[in-house]
């Protein structure tokens, strides 16, 4: 849906590096509000490059980024995220030694000390979610399981209040059952708190089922993107991404790219 | 039995120091996995820095007390942005060499200084000498008011910071911080200035360990080298954990003071090692490592 609605998150030309290696070249991307965006690539596309470059941990070496009214290249993180943006990160990334409670306190850090009672309420709230967070409570994080640990870096973002959220492979290492909960909870939460959502996938099926609108990441640049609906019924797409049998299961494996896409 | 009682009271005394020392360690370990060698050289910053407040601006006790803990921190978190932060992204090895540097060159500026200089200086605190006699006076156990006030002191500054690490919202950003940096600015916590503040907190501890100590030691230039002891308490306690500090800090102190009076001379300087190098063999992570492998 790219002109209707003034858009929340607008990329324009993106492009980042890591050092002399240019991860995206030129990613334009636009998220309506109250939407689900997804950006489908295989490894190396450089989908997490461009959620880093959203959320301040990169800055761009081009383009612009412009969340609601506010640019955020060149932003700092903590600032971002107190505009009501926050990541999910690839692989968790919970903070092990912490309770699930003590996580999810961190993830309300940029809220106002005076909101700590909002805040055991919003606690509760995610417990909603996420029943099993609830049973370990004061468990250290890191003895939860990987499916644990991803409902609790979810629910740990959700405590910053945000309006929008970057998620980074939710399905990463999941079984195929937990994938499609949490993409079913995913979905809830957009639709419930209207959370905006760009959440960027390897597993194809699961991302174009769910999202609304997709792009296609392919060696850090967008090589196509229409509605899910749309990209579903796409050659390329169901030889390249739902060719694929197993879901959820990480592979070292590149794309081969036998034709140029657009 | 009195005898052995006595020693084991006055190397938990000692153990204490010790015990702060390594805590300060482990704080800047587990925020940068570097090791701040310049700790024990803090230490007599802060003995120079009490004593200063107490000789030449005639401050009581307390007040000197409390200047210098203040003046510590900032020493700390002044330390971490100016000379530390623009090394990050250096191979650890740069900034161990750097601490060990700072370390020198605070011991050489000290001796510069012109009150402070080479000499050896008593720190006049009010309870100099005296001596507490547990189960009446002169044949049950007396214990100098110097190693009661740090032993007291010490668990009253450990149990704050276990209060302040458990439960308030920096004390457990600090952790979190310390335990996933890139989850840490992911969540907006502000990294740099946690940091700072754990090198803040780390130099005061130090602070307090110093002040507690000169009334013992004396306050000299090479007063920090008790350092060199603390790390030892550090390794043994597994180099994570504020009990482990402990812990560490007082087998150290009092196998240090047992193996003074029952062994040879000698034996009780390098007890300590003998300690650590036991440890490792027997338990390579230490009595409280963890075996949670650090992301990141
Ligand atoms: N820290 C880094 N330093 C150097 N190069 C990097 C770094 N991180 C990523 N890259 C490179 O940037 C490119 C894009 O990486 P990115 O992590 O964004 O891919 P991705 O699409 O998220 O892949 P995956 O599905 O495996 O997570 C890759 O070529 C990668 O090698
Ligand atoms: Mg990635």
């Amino acid at each position: 849906m790219p002109d209707e609605p003034q858009p929340i998150l607008q990329l324009n030309n993106v492009e980042a590096s890591y050092g002399a290696v240019k991860a995206i070249r030129g990613v334009s991307l636009n998220v309506s509000p109250g939407s689900i965006v997804t950006v489908l690539g295989s490894n190396g596309a450089g989908k997490t490059t461009i959620l880093k470059t959203i959320s301040g941990i990169l800055d761009p070496q081009k383009g612009s980024i412009l969340f609601r009214n506010d640019k955020l290249e060149g932003r700092d993180p903590a600032w971002i995220v107190r505009q009501g943006l926050v990541h999910v990160p690839e692989g968790r990334e919970i903070f092990p030694l912490l309770t699930v409670r003590e996580n999810l306190l961190m993830g309300a850090y940029t809220r106002p000390v005076a909101d700590r009672d909002a805040v055991a309420k919003d606690i509760e709230d995610v417990f909603a979610y996420f029943p099993i967070l609830k049973e370990r409570t004061h468990q250290p994080a890191g003895q939860l399981s990987g499916g644990q640990q991803q409902m609790l870096s979810i629910s740990r973002a959700l405590l910053a209040k945000p309006t929008m959220m970057l998620l980074d492979e939710p399905s990463l290492g999941l079984s195929p059952k937990l994938t499609t909960e949490i993409f079913e909870i995913i979905v809830r939460i957009n639709r419930e708190r209207g959370v905006t959502l760009l959440v960027v996938e390897q597993n194809a099926h699961i991302a174009l089922k769910y999202a609304d609108y997709g792009y296609v990441l392919e060696i850090g640049r967008i090589v196509m993107h229409d509605t899910c609906a749309a990209l579903r019924e796409k050659d390329d797409i169901k030889e390249f991404y739902l060719g694929v049998k197993e879901a959820g299961v990480r592979e070292g494996r590149r794309w081969k790219k036998k034709k140029t896409w657009r | 039995m009195l005898q052995l009682l006595q020693l084991i009271v006055s190397g938990a005394a000692i153990g204490c120091i010790y015990a702060l020392i390594a805590l300060g360690f482990v704080l800047i370990y587990k925020a940068t996995e570097t090791v701040n060698f310049a700790q024990g050289d803090l230490m007599m910053i802060a003995g120079f820095l009490g004593l200063t407040a107490m000789t030449v601006a005639g401050l009581p006790f307390w007040l000197a007390f409390l200047l210098t803990i203040v003046a510590m921190a900032l020493l700390g978190m002044g330390t971490e942005r100016l000379v530390l932060r623009p090394l990050l992204g250096q191979p650890a090895f740069t900034f161990v060499m750097m601490t060990i540097g700072l370390g020198y060159l605070a011991r050489g500026l000290v001796t510069m200084i012109p009150y402070w200089g080479t000499e050896t200086h008593s720190l006049p605190v009010p309870y100099k000498d005296e001596v507490i006699w547990f189960g009446g006076e002169g044949k049950g156990l007396v214990v100098s008011v110097e190693h009661l006030v740090i032993i007291l002191a010490t668990v009253v500054l450990v149990a704050l910071l276990y209060l302040f690490f458990r439960y308030t919202r920096l004390g457990i950003a600090m952790q979190a911080t310390s335990q996933n940096q890139l989850a840490a600015f992911y969540m907006g916590i502000p990294v740099r200035r946690v940091n700072m503040l754990i090198w803040g907190l780390s130099s005061a501890i130090c602070g307090v360990a110093g002040l507690l100590l000169a009334p013992i030691t004396f306050v000299h230039a090479n007063m920090g080298f008790v350092g060199l002891k603390a790390f030892p308490a550090a390794v043994v306690g597994g180099f994570g954990s504020i009990p482990g500090a402990l812990v560490g800090g007082l087998i150290i102190g009092i196998v240090e003071s047992l193996a003074g009076f029952y062994l040879p001379e000698g034996f009780k300087d390098i007890a300590a090692y003998v300690v650590v190098l036991v440890m490792l063999v027997v338990k390579p992570n230490g009595l409280f490592g963890d075996n949670l492998t650090k992301k990141v």
